[in-house]
């Protein structure tokens, strides 16, 4: 409902249950504030906001006075006036003015709002507070002094990252906001609050002393390390990228991003990126022009098509690249004749490809998430996968909705779980077919061509009671993380989630790895669909068979198989036996000099233009922030070079927005058959091992190249370590202890790692990360180990 | 006290007045017991406390059964009654006393508030350093309950009202009502913004009332002796008896109870009078945060709400600080600052850095650094302290500050011209 | 009452845990609030862990009441450091508070303060050397009518003069 209301003589129509400052907003009148932030609850504690409201005698508090019919207020009046600059002076009286040597200066929010209100002497003559600096870690620097206790850190901890680490310790003058004991801040958005903090008490540790505000130059940028797509603001100096911060969207994140996002930057700059062409001769790598190296690659493709086969080149690219560069992959692949073209690097199962949608998307816009009434999730870790993503859930969570996971580790959620099934890994397929059933049980109405399967498992109360609150939201989305998507039966998972989502009038999401899944199979970088998703003759070899097939040649594309493959032992081992590998990458690594041949030094996502197609398929382009780094080139610049040189046609584009454009055209040609599931459920669940299974995960800072280069980040209390992880129970069985050192090998490797005891496993399952030089020796990450002591 | 009728302190000249037996023998839990009987209602109860003029006791004065009428008894949901015995207000001490001596008529006056508003739990919330209260206090509550007559499972009757002891730890601001509700509920005691105000959103974010231990065991007489026999032991728009908690330079200081109205003349005269046959130089009459008035003014003057205020000052928690020739006030003001200094909640700006500005510029006045504008300076500051922050914490001390320099300006501007106090001996 | 560093670091030197019967008398105490209250509690919570702990409280026994509370620690930290009858720093076997407040020092509380800081040989917030007392300057105790007042533990002590204040120590030494 909306009312009348009056400021500063405009009259306005405003929502009837807001404060005067959202009016006011809304309107383009400005209040100043420090304590207010529209994402936070309403503190009313600075004072700054006071404005004359007719038939009052004090000034109220803008922040915090709701609208009332024909209100009149006045934010410029003199007793507006008079009380917003006594609060300016009192807010000076113990902050140090050192604005010359604050990282804030020229965008503090003191600053300004004291140019404008503030008196022009300071009257105070006494000893200013001084305040001890706390160590909140890697990420966020302080300067306690100038703290105004505003409290929006302190309240974005409790209501947004859902971690109440900050707090005002003390009481009156002495207050001081901080976390009491030494402390580094855990939650994976913590540096939000150098954001929200309107002065220079809390600033972006990294970027200290490296630019003040005002030298900077900002250029827009999409976040490249998950499917959510945050809006950035990207820094830069003298074409060196200084640092990234959020670019409001309401519709994806709001006001908020990831540390991830924040502090990928930091990994851009490491010592093993390359930036000239190199080729290996003789056993020995050289620096070389990117005439010889393109040559090199184009002759080595060349000969192993004409005298063997197109089908002997296989091309894996990371989630990571660009719409266009994945495109531009995809084409050159199959100008060359061959479908041998895969971005999904860390799935094990590729059995129920043909049955999925043309390409993952959310049933529901990102910002519907928060309005669902119920939320299954399905095998994963929301918080440390889709920072923001997660952010939703545990959103919907407070308007009420009820949030279930099924996991066959019970991790901790910065939410309350309404409910939750842990079951052991192996498991988690006959658990999602057990609820199937009893949705079906509880559905009759709902027809299934899986009743064969369905009929093979019982369902216990657990899956009933599951099913019954699931058959009972209105609004209701099962959606599927990393490990469901990674598991070894990852297809099969998928399709039980959808099995449920028809059983009970649900839909079905998938928050796919890296930021363009949804760009890849758009793209048509996957071997058995086109651009677009058009159906091609003879599927090309998924990922799993490219490397079980031991091809002779590779291209591989912003990609560290070792590190970011399922399966890494058998992807190094391909690499190492075949004759040609070419690597468009922005790092090399030891591992990389020792399979690759030729080296195509390309641009990270802050020094290239390109796409992100967002896991609710919104596209999102961007422009280079800066240019490429030495002799480094853009992956879209280099694809088409290459495409040139092998005289394919199609390869003369000029600027990257004229792939965008041909791939606009495409969605014309979306055969809306194709977005249709057709499921083909087998009569029996596969059979389980009985062994030690392994369970593999990419913890959140070791998730793409850029981000594990990032040592702030690797300094994080969230970083992991390689370990191998189980239950006390296993441990037990095992005769192991926490800490020990344990051998764990897998078909003919083994490495050592020590043990962590954790009971959140469930059964007869090991953890152990993935993204590590320590773990790359393995092989199948969902699936049996052995383990030995040492 | 010859012939004064005693609210608060009638049992005060028994044995052991503390006890059950002592409070149901001189006619306690009477009105409660009806109510147990279900021969009151609550419409009656609620019009005869407004009938009362009772107002309340812990300091603002608001009418109590105006404020008792904001609760809807029939609303659905958990509805709280509060009774604030945190008393802190420097200059009273009444509610220790009346914790002490007549514990059971504040449960009683308690659960008849819960009866009128339909809240069917209460807290006591008693500060920290009252550990002899509050033992006096669980005592008598367990007693309360042992009789049957507190609880939520009551016989024969369909009224419930189950009541517990909350203690706090040492800090002032706890006795503002909405801090007192936040710490409570286990946190710091920041003051709320309002509105929502307690009747709409008070503890656990439920209906709540929230009133003093006096407000609270002057409700049985009202009941018992009847709305008229209590209004008319003040004077008009202040009904009843008050506890004055006379301090300072009284022959006699102590917790005198006597009508509302009574000349401020008279009740020196119950304290004693002034000790040493000094002069009267200038009371506080509502405790440290009512403005100073000086002997004259007060010579004058009935103490009740409405006369406190006409003169501009308080009757506030009805603390009574009396002070004779020889004090000086500069000194006075520096300790009431440096108060407040320690006890602000430190949310709002202006309180958190206003009380330690005024504590500081006070301080050098009295160790003689005092500057020529310091006075300026200091009432400007104090204004801009006044209507701005979340509590009247912040207004607590400004107010003071404005009258200690509107009665005794000559006197800052000697100490601060010379250094050093124009009265003798300090 | 921020600790300070080496406060911290004395209280982290101190292992003491929450005992079992501190737990089953909070436990006692959060029978009083709803049930998803139990934040309610922590304010009796702390009272009861640093009686527990000879008048003080560690980090430890702070962790231990906030994970007992199941409520952030950082929310206990709060608490503790807002209010000031709790101690964070180690304390003599006996709390001398005296008041100072107007009406104490209306009643000459000057004099009780030197009498007790010439005995105790010890300033405001300072413990003796054999570690007795602590003394400590406090705002008003609500006993103000018998002022000059301090609260020596858990007793008031009213109407003060210098020669009772000898006697009241004397008769702890
Ligand atoms: C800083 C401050 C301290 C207060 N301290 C007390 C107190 O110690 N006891 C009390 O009853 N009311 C105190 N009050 C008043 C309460 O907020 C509230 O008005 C009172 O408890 C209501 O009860 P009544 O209506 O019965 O007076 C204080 C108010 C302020 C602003
Ligand atoms: S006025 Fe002072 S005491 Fe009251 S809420 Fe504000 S800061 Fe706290
Ligand atoms: S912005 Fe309104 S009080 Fe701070």
């Amino acid at each position: 409902m909306k009312i009348e209301i009056e400021i500063d003589g405009k009259k306005l129509q405003v929502e009837q249950n807001s404060m005067i400052i959202e009016a006011a907003d809304n309107a383009g009148i400005t209040v100043p504030r420090f304590c207010y932030h529209k994402k936070l609850s309403i503190a009313a504690n600075c004072r700054m906001c006071l404005v004359d409201v007719e038939k009052s005698r004090k000034p109220l508090p803008a922040c915090a006075t709701p609208v009332t019919e024909g209100m009149v207020v006045r934010t410029r009046s003199k007793l507006a006036l008079e009380a917003q600059k006594s609060v300016m002076e009192f807010l000076l009286v113990n902050h140090p003015l050192d604005c010359p040597i604050c990282d804030q200066g020229g965008q503090c929010e003191l600053q300004d709002i004291a140019l404008g209100y503030g008196a022009d002497a300071s009257r105070y003559d006494q000893g200013k507070r001084s305040v001890a600096d706390k160590n909140l870690g890697s990420l966020i620097a302080t300067d306690m002094t100038r703290c105004i206790h505003c409290t929006r850190c302190v309240r974005f901890g409790t209501e947004i990252a859902g971690i109440t680490e900050m707090g005002s310790i003390g009481r009156g003058e002495s207050t001081e906001i901080g976390t009491y004991v030494e402390k580094s801040l855990s939650s994976e958005m913590s540096a939000n609050i150098i954001d929200l903090c309107p002065v220079g008490a809390l600033t972006n540790k990294p970027f200290r002393f490296r630019a003040r505000a005002w030298e900077v130059l900002q250029a827009r940028g999409v976040s490249a390390h998950d499917c959510v797509g945050s809006n950035l603001h990207i820094h830069h100096r003298r074409n060196k990228i200084m640092r990234v911060v959020p670019k409001e969207n309401e519709a994806i994140n709001e006001t908020w991003i990831s540390d991830r996002d924040r502090f990928s930057c930091e990994g851009l700059h490491s010592e093993d990126r390359v930036t000239t062409p190199m080729i290996k001769r003789h056993g020995q790598w050289e620096q070389v022009d990117w005439q010889t190296a393109l040559h090199v690659a184009v002759e080595g493709l060349q000969t192993i098509a004409q005298t063997q086969s197109p089908s002997h080149i296989g091309a894996l690219a990371s989630s990571n690249a660009t719409l266009e560069e994945l495109y531009l992959l995809q084409k050159l692949m199959r100008g060359i004749g061959t479908n041998n073209v895969d971005h999904r690097v860390r799935q094990s199962d590729f059995h129920y490809q043909q049955a999925t949608a043309l390409m993952p998307t959310l049933p529901v816009a990102i910002a519907d998430i928060e309005q669902q009434d119920l939320i299954i999730y399905i095998g994963g870790h929301p918080q440390f996968e889709q920072p923001l993503i997660n952010h939703r859930i545990r959103k919907a969570r407070d308007n009420g909705a009820t949030v279930i996971m099924i996991n066959p580790v019970d991790l901790k959620h910065n939410f309350d779980v309404s409910d939750k099934l842990i079951v052991a890994n192996p498991l988690l397929p006959r658990a999602l077919t057990a609820i199937c059933r009893a949705l079906s049980e509880q559905n009759p109405d709902a027809k299934t061509s899986a009743q064969e399967l369905l009929q093979s498992v019982t369902a216990d109360d657990k899956h009933q009671q599951l099913a019954k609150q699931l058959l009972a939201a209105d609004n209701s989305l099962i959606l599927l993380g990393a490990i469901a998507q990674h598991h070894q039966q990852g297809g099969l998972l998928h399709g039980l989630a959808t099995l449920m989502a028809s059983l009970g009038n649900s839909r079905v999401g998938l928050l796919t790895p890296g930021a363009n899944a949804t760009g890849a199979w758009f793209a048509g970088a996957i071997p058995h669909r086109g651009p677009a998703g058009l159906n091609v003759a003879k599927p090309g070899l998924d990922v799993k068979r490219m490397w079980e097939s031991q091809l002779p040649a590779y291209l591989l594309l912003n990609l560290e198989p070792e590190h970011d493959c399922a399966n890494s032992q058998r992807a190094l081992k391909a690499l190492h036996n075949a004759d040609l590998v070419i690597c468009v990458t922005p790092y090399k690594t030891a591992a990389m000099e020792q399979y690759a041949d030729v080296i195509l030094p390309m641009a990270p996502f802050t020094e290239t233009s390109g796409t992100f197609i967002n896991i609710e398929g919104k596209w999102q382009s961007f422009t280079a922030a800066v240019t490429a780094q030495g002799e480094s080139r853009p992956a879209w610049k280099v694809l088409r070079v290459l495409g040139n040189l092998l005289e394919l046609d199609g390869f003369n584009y000029v600027a990257s927005t004229e792939i965008t454009d041909e791939l606009q055209a495409l969605t014309a040609n979306i055969n809306s058959d194709q977005q249709i599931n057709k499921w083909r459920y087998p009569s029996q669940l596969p059979a389980v091992n009985n062994g030690i299974e392994r369970i593999t995960y990419w913890p959140i800072y070791r998730s793409d190249n850029v981000v594990r280069r990032s040592v702030p980040l690797q300094n994080t209390p969230i970083s992991d370590a390689p370990v191998i992880a189980m239950s006390q129970t296993l441990a037990e069985e095992l005769t192991l202890k926490a800490g020990e050192d344990v051998v764990v090998s897998q078909v003919d490797t083994s490495i050592t790692l020590p043990v962590k005891i954790d009971n959140r496993i469930a059964g007869n399952v090991v953890y152990i990360p993935a993204g590590f030089a320590e773990t790359a020796a393995l092989y199948e990450s969902f699936g049996s180990v052995n383990i030995e002591r040492k | 006290m010859g012939n004064i009728n005693h609210v608060c302190f009638r049992n005060f000249d028994l044995d052991q007045p503390w006890t059950f037996e002592a409070y149901e023998n001189m006619g306690g839990y009477k009105a409660w017991r009806k109510i147990l009987r279900g021969e009151l209602t609550r419409e009656f109860v609620l019009e005869e406390m407004k009938a009362s003029e009772l107002r309340g006791r812990g300091g603002a004065g608001f009418p109590t059964g105006l404020k008792w009428s904001f609760l809807n008894p029939n609303a659905p949901g958990q509805k709280y009654v509060v009774c604030n015995s945190d008393e802190g207000e420097p200059g009273t001490c009444k509610d220790r006393d009346i914790l002490r001596y007549n514990p059971h008529q504040v449960i009683e006056g308690m659960a008849i508030a819960g009866f009128v508003m339909g809240a069917t739990v209460g807290y006591n919330y008693i500060r920290g350093e009252f550990y002899e209260p509050i033992e006096r206090f669980e005592i008598a509550l367990q007693e309360a309950k042992a009789a049957g007559l507190i609880g939520l499972e009551l016989k024969d009757t369909k009224v419930a009202f189950d009541l517990h002891t909350h203690i706090g730890a040492g800090a002032y601001i706890c006795g503002e009502e909405t801090a007192l509700l936040e710490s409570l509920e286990g946190k710091k005691g920041y003051p709320r913004f309002k509105p929502p105000f307690p009747a709409n959103f008070g503890l656990y974010g439920q209906p709540t009332t929230v009133n003093n231990t006096e407000s609270f065991a002057s409700v049985p007489i009202i009941l018992e002796k009847g709305s008229k026999w209590f209004s008319e032991q003040g004077i008009p728009n202040n009904g009843g008896t008050k506890i004055f908690c006379v301090s300072g330079h009284v022959n006699k200081p102590g917790n005198y109870e006597v009508p509302l109205g009574m000349p401020f003349s008279e009740l020196l005269e119950l304290a004693g009078g002034v000790r040493d046959g000094n002069k009267l130089k200038a009371v506080i009459p509502g405790g440290s945060s009512a403005p100073i008035l000086t002997a004259d003014v007060m010579m004058k003057i009935d103490m009740d709400f409405d006369s406190l205020a006409k003169a501009g000052s308080m009757l506030g928690s009805g603390a009574v600080i009396v002070m004779d020739e020889t004090t000086c006030m500069v000194k006075v003001l520096s300790r009431l600052a440096h108060f407040y200094d320690e006890e602000s909640c430190g949310q709002c700006t202006p309180c958190r850095e206003g009380t330690g500005w005024v504590s500081r510029i006070v301080h050098r006045i009295l160790h003689g650094d005092g500057k020529p504008d310091d006075l300026d300076l200091l009432d400007n500051v104090a204004a801009n302290m006044i209507g701005r922050t979340i509590c009247v914490l912040a207004d607590a001390l400004a107010m003071p500050v404005q009258s200690f320099i509107r009665c005794f300006r000559e006197e800052f501007e000697y100490f601060i011209e010379h250094g050093k106090s124009m009265v003798e001996g300090n | 009452m921020v600790a300070t560093r080496e406060g911290q670091q004395m209280a982290n030197a101190n292992k003491a845990r929450l005992s079992d019967s501190a737990k089953a008398e909070i436990d006692a105490w959060l029978t009083k609030y709803p049930q998803e209250q139990r934040r309610s509690a922590v304010i009796p919570a702390l009272h009861i862990a640093q009686d527990e702990n000879k008048g003080w409280l560690t980090t430890q026994l702070m962790d231990d009441v906030a994970d007992h509370l199941q409520i952030p620690r950082v929310s206990v930290y709060e608490v503790s450091t807002f209010y000031s009858m709790y101690d964070l720093e180690k304390v003599g076997t006996h709390k001398v508070c005296v008041c100072t407040n107007l009406s104490c020092m209306l009643s000459d509380s000057d004099a009780v303060v030197a009498r007790l800081k010439e005995k105790l040989k010890i300033d405001f917030n300072e413990t003796t050397a054999d570690g007795k007392f602590t003394l400590r300057e406090v705002e008003c105790l609500g006993a103000c009518v018998n002022a000059p007042v301090m609260l020596l533990d858990r007793t008031y002590h009213e109407k003060l003069t210098p020669e009772k204040v000898d006697k009241i120590l004397g008769e702890l030494e």
